[in-house]
């Protein structure tokens, strides 16, 4: 290993910006002659629109123009969509209402897009939206998850009863028969609370048009610029996708919510060339708890059946997934296939059978947050898993060993095929590093002290890399999920990586560059990583579910290899030497068995010379580009377990110890993988602890805002202990599994099965803040009380 | 239309605002220093942070006239001569950033932790302390060691200090 290659801990290079305040983020860009874009959302979950005046705003001061979804209708715009197709058990396909950019004849949740004012400065766009008459009938709102389809309230005309489908994995006859010789079952009910993602950045966007050339320009906070400009291009309809540039500069975190393509960037772009101007949108927080997708909530009912032997022979799951009340990009795709096909866990269980009914609501979209559906597939397993141990009189994490799965590759019955894994080294090291075998000395010394002290596991998997092509496209993507990269060498030797990876905080200019050090042999500054921009990068799928070092960096290892091989002419060449005598090592092209060998930098200008050689047999020049596919996901997996003292008196739970193992592969950069790590783990505590979107009945949200959504801050969270153990993952060039997300899926199950083992007995549910555990606390004690 | 003079990163700045104006909304537009971000209109997460007159503040609870006749030190005025003012080096060295969007507002009211607190800080008063300053990326963990050690690093370097 290398100080700047695979496995070091190479400090970023993209971090002399950040800390200088050199950043460049959507907001930053002004363009000149750029006016602005201000929304005027509904105040109301669900109404029709009997009218909308928009002429008392257009004598507003500063008022350029103002646009409502009839002028998008006529100039044909179309609707955003959902790119992932759901088939129902009986298979007609989801149900998909229509999505507008902005609202026709009906607003469906608090923050739907009305209408849009354009002025010269923000604050008269404000003052003109305000101006804006429009006559409402509102309609009742359905906001409950587990009441959606028993309800009158009607969301979209083309489901009754709110149902987008009915869909089902697994296979329920094999379950039912598993049930049916089980020792034991057990049963369990689960909210899965919902979510906002809020990355600190909020979502911007500045639209531009060039008169001269019919070129459009979108500058917007994407996860995934070329899927935002396909989108726009080809089923929006905004510009065509040859004349549309989508520039994702640096982006302050997605998470998820800057996968999609939303409202605002859609108008953007469009009104730009209809008020010959550009046109700037940033999204204030209190917009952005209103109308960025959501996350998680689901409802849920699960069993568990285990044998004579304690072994788990069947699970069956029932869940209504919320998706909000339209469907935005990938929301279907969430709590469907990056759901139940984790619910095996990291467990040998032959029969699983899950149910999910996806329905709408009155309320904000929900689609994928880190993790997306496997979060929620992890929550149900580990809880389940931890309070079958309780019930059965084991312990808990070796129950969990005795059902780990140990035999590689393994098929389970929900479509997945693990490839590798050693589920036990990871649980051994977690024990531990979380000295474990004191715990119980530990809870005595708590309980001396009036407080209650819980340990909970949480044995997690999840599927990453997303995704060969074509496994998604048989289970409805609209799209294949390999990567780009393109490797161009200039004649100077330096290097600039072209990837269609996108980084919002991961570090890719210093991971990638890592790669391309260790295999080229050159120094890292001498290597630039370009993304985020469609006119650079010619296509690419973008960053989310843990994929860009799993595919992205496959990508950029097979066009260097690429590279290399074109190298190895062009020495073969200049060395007077058969090509297949040509070595290429340590940086330098050599000829094998002499000491004749030139840098790779050399190779690079001689490339471009082309003095040794003809066109005619080589082509001068150094630059190539690969597509790489996936052949299968990766299987991140690993052991969390977290301690907690819960102060019965308060209700405060505080997470005295937390212990990660995971084995996430072949490790590029350890410290921004445990960097990783700990963000995951903060989002999953986060979700556990303290956060949940809360609408009222009326469906107001009434969590839109940092007062009253409870972010983690740095007192909520301890310092983390994070180990590793490491198996290849085989189904890469690189054997690279992926971090992003690990920390996010395991934590809520470890939190809340370590408060559970405190308070001793199962009713708390997400988040558990203090009044929540107070009351659990209570209610523990009662018992007591009557003796 | 207020007139307002004050001095930011040691520069005099003269300017005719709206008088609704943050002083963020003035960093950002009027003087193009957008290393200054905002990421809530709650005043609660911080990524505003700017000192003014040797303190933090959160410029999006600011107007831009009570700025008026003060010295405002931004992100852009810590570093010196090209080199990283000792909390800048340690949030890169520890790792204590990922995209950034925070990070501004992080090391100035770190800085002005260590100036309240000194450059001794333990891990339970660096959490405390970032109370105002939400960050989604890192989970806070490295975040504190940088503090810490950035703390230090400025008891090594007074003529930093001697610079807010």
């Amino acid at each position: 290993m290398t100080a700047t290659g695979i496995g070091a801990p190479v400090r970023r290079k993209e971090d002399q910006r950040f800390v200088t305040g050199q950043g460049r983020y959507v907001d930053d860009f002004n363009r000149p002659g750029q006016a602005y874009a201000y929304f005027l959302r509904s105040p109301h979950a669900h109404a029709a629109i009997r009218s909308i005046d928009t002429g008392p705003a257009m004598i507003m001061p500063g008022v350029i123009a103002v646009f409502t979804g009839d002028d998008l209708a006529a100039d044909k715009i179309g609707g955003l969509i959902c790119g992932w197709m759901i088939h129902s058990k009986d298979g007609s396909p989801m149900k998909a209402g229509p999505h507008p950019a902005l609202a026709q004849g009906k607003v469906r949740y608090v923050g739907d897009h009305l209408a849009v004012v354009i002025a010269e400065t923000l604050a008269q766009a404000k003052d003109a939206a305000e101006a804006i008459v429009v006559d409402y009938d509102v309609l009742p709102a359905v906001v409950d998850t587990a009441q959606a389809t028993k309800t009158p309230v009607q969301v979209h005309d083309v489901s009754p009863d709110n149902t987008v489908f009915n869909w089902h994995l697994g296979n329920k006859d094999e379950t039912e028969a598993a049930f049916a010789r089980a020792k034991h079952v057990t049963k369990i009910d689960l909210v899965n609370n919902r979510l906002v993602p809020n990355p600190i950045e909020p979502r911007a966007a500045v639209g531009e048009y060039d008169f001269g050339t019919d070129n459009y320009t979108l500058y917007t906070t994407s996860q995934n610029p070329h899927v935002a400009r396909l989108v726009l291009s080809a089923f929006i309809g905004v510009a065509p996708e040859h004349k549309l540039r989508v520039i994702a500069p640096d982006v302050g975190g997605g998470f998820g919510s800057k996968i999609f393509i939303y409202a605002e960037e859609t108008v953007c772009v469009w009104a730009a060339k209809k008020v010959k101007r550009p046109v700037k949108w940033t999204s204030d927080r209190s917009e952005a708890f209103l109308s960025d997708a959501h996350g998680r909530d689901h409802v849920t009912h699960a069993e568990m059946a285990t044998d004579e032997n304690g072994k788990i022979i069947g699970l069956r799951v029932h869940t209504t997934a919320n998706l909000g009340a339209y469907l935005s990009t990938f929301s279907s795709s969430v709590p469907t296939y990056l759901y139940a096909p984790l619910l095996s866990g990291q467990y040998d269980i032959p029969a699983i059978y899950c149910e999910v009914d996806g329905v709408y609501t009155n309320t904000a979209p929900v689609d994928a947050y880190r993790g997306a559906g496997r979060p929620e597939a992890t929550f149900v397993v580990e809880r389940l898993v931890e309070k079958t141990a309780r019930e059965l009189g084991q312990n808990p994490a070796e129950f969990r060993r005795r059902n780990y799965i140990t035999q590689f590759p393994h098929a389970t019955p929900v479509i997945m095929t693990y490839d590798t894994g050693d589920y036990a080294a990871s649980l051994d090291k977690a024990l531990e590093i979380a000295d474990y075998k004191n715990f119980e000395q530990r809870k005595q010394e708590s309980a001396r002290r009036g407080k209650l002290r819980g340990i909970g596991f949480s044995s997690y998997i999840e599927a990453c890399g997303i995704a060969p092509s074509q496994a998604v496209g048989s289970l409805g993507a609209g799209v294949g999920l390999w990567e780009s990269a393109e490797v161009r060498v200039n004649p100077t030797g330096s290097v600039e990586v072209l990837t269609g990876s996108h980084s919002h905080g991961q570090g890719h200019e210093t991971t990638f560059a890592q790669l391309v050090s260790d295999r080229l042999g050159i120094p890292i500054d001498q290597v630039s990583i370009v993304h985020g921009d469609t006119d650079k990068v010619q296509f690419g799928m973008g960053t989310y579910g843990s994929r860009s070092g799993a595919v992205g960096m496959s990508a950029i290892a097979k066009a260097i290899d690429k590279v290399i091989a074109k190298g190895k002419k062009v020495a073969a060449h200049v060395l007077e030497a058969s090509e297949g005598d040509i070595e290429f090592k340590d940086g330098r092209f050599g000829v094998a068995g002499t000491d004749r060998s030139m840098a790779f930098g050399e190779i690079a200008l001689q490339a471009y010379i082309a003095h040794k050689f003809s066109g005619q047999d080589l082509e001068p020049g150094l630059k190539e580009g690969a597509f790489y596919d996936p052949t299968n996901f990766t299987f991140p997996a690993g052991v969390h377990i977290c301690e907690v003292e819960i102060d019965p008196d308060t209700g405060v739970t505080k997470i005295e110890r937390w212990t990660a193992v995971d084995d996430f592969g072949v490790i590029i950069n350890p410290m921004i993988v445990e960097g990783q790590v700990h963000g995951g783990i903060a989002q999953g505590v986060g979700q556990a602890l303290l956060e949940g979107a809360v609408y009222d009945q009326s469906g107001q949200l009434i969590t839109a805002s940092f007062n009253d959504y409870c972010m983690p801050r740095a007192i909520d969270l301890p310092s983390f202990q994070v180990g590793m153990t490491v198996t290849p993952c085989p189904s890469n060039p690189l054997g690279i599994k992926g971090c992003g997300e690990a920390g996010a899926i395991a934590a809520p199950p470890a939190v809340i099965n370590a408060i559970t083992d405190a308070l001793g007995h199962e009713d708390i549910a997400m988040p558990a803040t203090p009044q929540a555990v107070w009351r659990a606390a209570q209610k523990a004690r009662m018992p007591m009380a009557a003796e | 239309m207020t007139t307002v003079s004050l001095t930011v990163n040691g520069q005099s700045v003269t300017a005719d605002v709206d008088p609704r104006t943050l002083l963020v909304q003035f960093l950002r537009e009027n003087l193009r220093l957008t290393g200054t971000h905002v990421g809530c209109d709650t005043s609660q997460c911080g990524a505003c942070v700017v000192h003014l007159n040797g303190q933090a503040v959160k410029a999006c609870t600011t107007l831009a006239v009570q700025a008026n006749a003060s010295v405002v030190t931004t992100i852009e005025g810590i570093s010196q001569g090209g080199e990283l003012h000792p909390m800048q080096a340690a949030f890169r060295e520890h790792h204590g950033l990922q995209c950034g969007y925070c990070t501004p507002g992080m090391i100035m009211s770190a800085i002005d932790i260590v100036n309240r607190k000194g450059n001794t800080l333990d891990e339970r008063t660096i959490r405390a302390e970032l109370e105002g300053n939400l960050c989604r990326c890192t989970g806070y963990h490295n975040i504190v060691k940088a503090v810490a050690a950035g703390a230090q690093g400025m008891a090594q370097a007074p003529v930093q200090q001697a610079a807010e």
